[in-house]
């Protein structure tokens, strides 16, 4: 099931999205077993920022049916602690590596590719565009244009290709993923997060440490699937489809539907090595002639 | 996971040393000592009983392909069908369960549970046969005590679990102290051996809180003992302020909502002096004087 990305070769089409999986604390957890079996045929590490970021105030977590809604709010060492502790540790990882990366102007994002366009041990960059661009309050990743303009600015800064991880939470998407494509972006993925909340069961006030969160799971699997869709339609370019994944048949379908490769991120949380198995499934289906769907 | 059942128990590095009047020469061992590394990836293994103790259930299971946790780490369990399978509603995370036992001479994992919400109902539910997904053993275990120090074990309700098996552990301590909500619950005093209890509606042994049993005890020995300690939120931050009262040093094991148990979610953090941590990688077991207070967003309601 080899596949290429950009000119990446992979063993396999499945990956892990952003923040589901700390390849380092993981590799403190379960030892040199995590390397030998690594389960994603790349890895895409966490959201970096310049500054450090401590994250939202606990609870962060809410199960919902099907699903999770989580207020994280992208803790993260800064640029600076990811180049000197991070990143020697996820270059010994056994696949390539993509770094995410978010700014909160353009120029920031500017900054981060530069920091890491001409390092060895990065294939790939992502551009997580689901913040406001602090100087026009709009959410670059939610307006064709406001992409277009932090694009056009940061595209020439690097070789490797860029990502571009599309929030669902935008009018058109594949508008967003059409002006992602004019401007330069070598791929797309998607879905990121769905807007959401909860209440405290008694006191009725945001559960959520962050006010709101973002939906996770399989209860954005059908969402998922209709905006990668739509989107592989809409553009050329690669497309990285995640949202939901479980099993093979939800690997399966969003490749059908248009997708290059396949992410996994909250199934990773209940079972480390789901990818593994969702890989394995994904192969029984591909070697199957007549995969129909169960 | 608002209901989720006890997540607990691993110790604190002391790499961060901390105000403690810790003597110097405190043999604590490096972490590694306190963590068993876990197989990579969770695995099914069976249900061999169900024991109703009071109001709460012991669940056994065989775990033929898991290395023996340390006391106070923790597992993340969910039932092997109908748990978020694909199609169903709630439970759909692993829920993170202190182990209650673990004898070394076997492959045997018993874990303590109250219904309380939709994962441990369902897990309740579950009967010798039945299979279990396991991911650990995770987490830090609580470290030995200090230098001419006893530990003094300190329980409530469902979060004695962690105590049954450092008692089994330690080659000595000193007669553990169990605090239950009534008589019904109290009944689970009996899976730690000796201990004294005290029921909050005085149904059963001392009418009061486990602290009240902790101050008698300490009395006159606050340079002998090492406070564990493992129960719901209110009941912690008691004891962490007499601790911190009479300068005795304590381990406590605290739950937080967890998705995953390896550090992937970054869901469970905990606010310590030091800022937040993630209690799964860093705990669940934590010095008691790196907390402002045991009592946690998000637990206990």
């Amino acid at each position: 099931m080899t596949v290429e990305l950009c000119g990446i070769a992979l063993e396999h089409p499945v990956i892990n999205a952003s923040g589901t999986f700390d390849a380092i604390a993981a590799r403190r957890v379960f030892g040199a077993e995590l390397i030998e079996r690594f389960p994603f045929a790349a890895f895409v590490s966490k959201t970096v920022t310049l500054a450090p970021r401590q994250g939202n105030p606990p609870p962060r977590l809410w199960e919902t049916g099907s699903g999770l809604i989580n207020s994280i709010g992208l803790p993260t060492k800064g640029l600076e602690g990811y180049l000197g502790e991070d990143l020697p540790e996820l270059a010994e990882l056994p696949v390539p590596l993509i770094v995410n990366v978010m700014g909160f102007t353009p120029a920031e994002v500017g900054e981060l590719i530069r920091a890491f366009a001409d390092r060895p041990e990065v294939t790939a960059l992502e551009l997580n565009v689901s913040c406001p661009n602090v100087e026009t309050g709009l959410v670059m990743g939610a307006d064709p244009r406001e992409l277009s303009a932090l694009l056009e600015r940061v595209r020439p800064l690097t070789d490797k290709p860029l990502i571009v991880k599309l929030s669902p939470n935008a009018t058109d998407v594949p508008a967003v993923a059409r002006a992602a494509e004019r401007a330069g972006a070598s791929a797309v993925s998607l879905i990121n997060t769905l807007r959401g909340m909860a209440l405290h069961p008694r006191s009725g006030a945001p559960w959520l440490g962050g006010g709101g969160g973002g939906v996770s799971g399989p209860a954005v699997r059908s969402v998922a699937l209709a905006q990668v869709y739509a989107v592989a339609e809409a553009v050329e370019i690669p497309v990285i489809g995640m949202g939901g994944v479980q099993r093979g048949q939800d690997a399966l379908d969003l490749l059908r539907a248009g997708a290059t490769l396949v992410a996994v991120g909250t199934e990773n949380f209940r079972d480390p090595a789901a990818a593994s198995r969702i890989t394995a499934e994904l192969s029984a289906l591909h070697g199957n002639s007549a995969p129909e769907l169960t | 996971m608002s209901a989720g059942p006890a997540a607990s128990a691993g110790p604190a590095p002391r790499a961060a040393p901390t105000a403690h009047a810790a003597p110097a020469a405190s043999a604590a061992p490096a972490a590694s000592a306190v963590r068993t590394p876990a197989p990579f990836g969770r695995r099914a293994v069976a249900v061999t009983a169900r024991e109703r103790h009071g109001a709460y259930t012991l669940l056994r299971c065989e775990d033929a392909g898991g290395p023996r946790p340390r006391a106070g780490q923790f597992y993340m369990l969910s039932a092997a069908e109908r748990w978020g399978g694909g199609d169903g509603e709630r439970p759909f995370l692993p829920r993170a369960f202190s182990v209650l036992r673990a004898p070394a001479e076997d492959r045997r994992l018993d874990f303590l549970l109250e219904d309380v919400g939709p994962g441990t109902r369902r897990l309740d539910e579950l009967r010798p046969g039945d299979r279990l997904h396991v991911v650990g053993p995770l987490g830090n275990g609580f470290e030995p005590p200090r230098e001419r120090r006893r530990a003094l074990l300190v329980g409530g309700g469902v979060g004695i679990a962690p105590l049954a098996i450092w008692q089994d552990q330690l080659e000595d301590s000193t007669r553990p102290l169990l605090g239950f909500r009534d008589r019904a619950r109290a009944a689970a005093a009996g899976l730690v051996s000796s201990a004294r209890v005290a029921t909050d509606d005085g149904s059963f042994g001392h009418h009061g809180v486990v602290t009240d049993l902790m101050r008698q005890e300490i009395a006159g020995r606050e340079s002998e003992i090492e406070v564990y300690a493992c129960g719901p939120p209110a009941m912690l931050e008691a004891v962490r302020a007499v601790c911190a009262e009479l300068a005795i040093p304590a381990q406590l094991a605290l739950e937080a909502g967890m998705a995953c148990g390896f550090g992937a979610c970054f869901g469970c953090v905990v606010p310590t002096r030091a800022g937040l941590v993630r209690l799964c990688l860093d705990g669940p077991v934590l010095d008691a004087d790196r907390l402002e207070s045991a009592l946690l967003p998000g637990t206990g309601h």
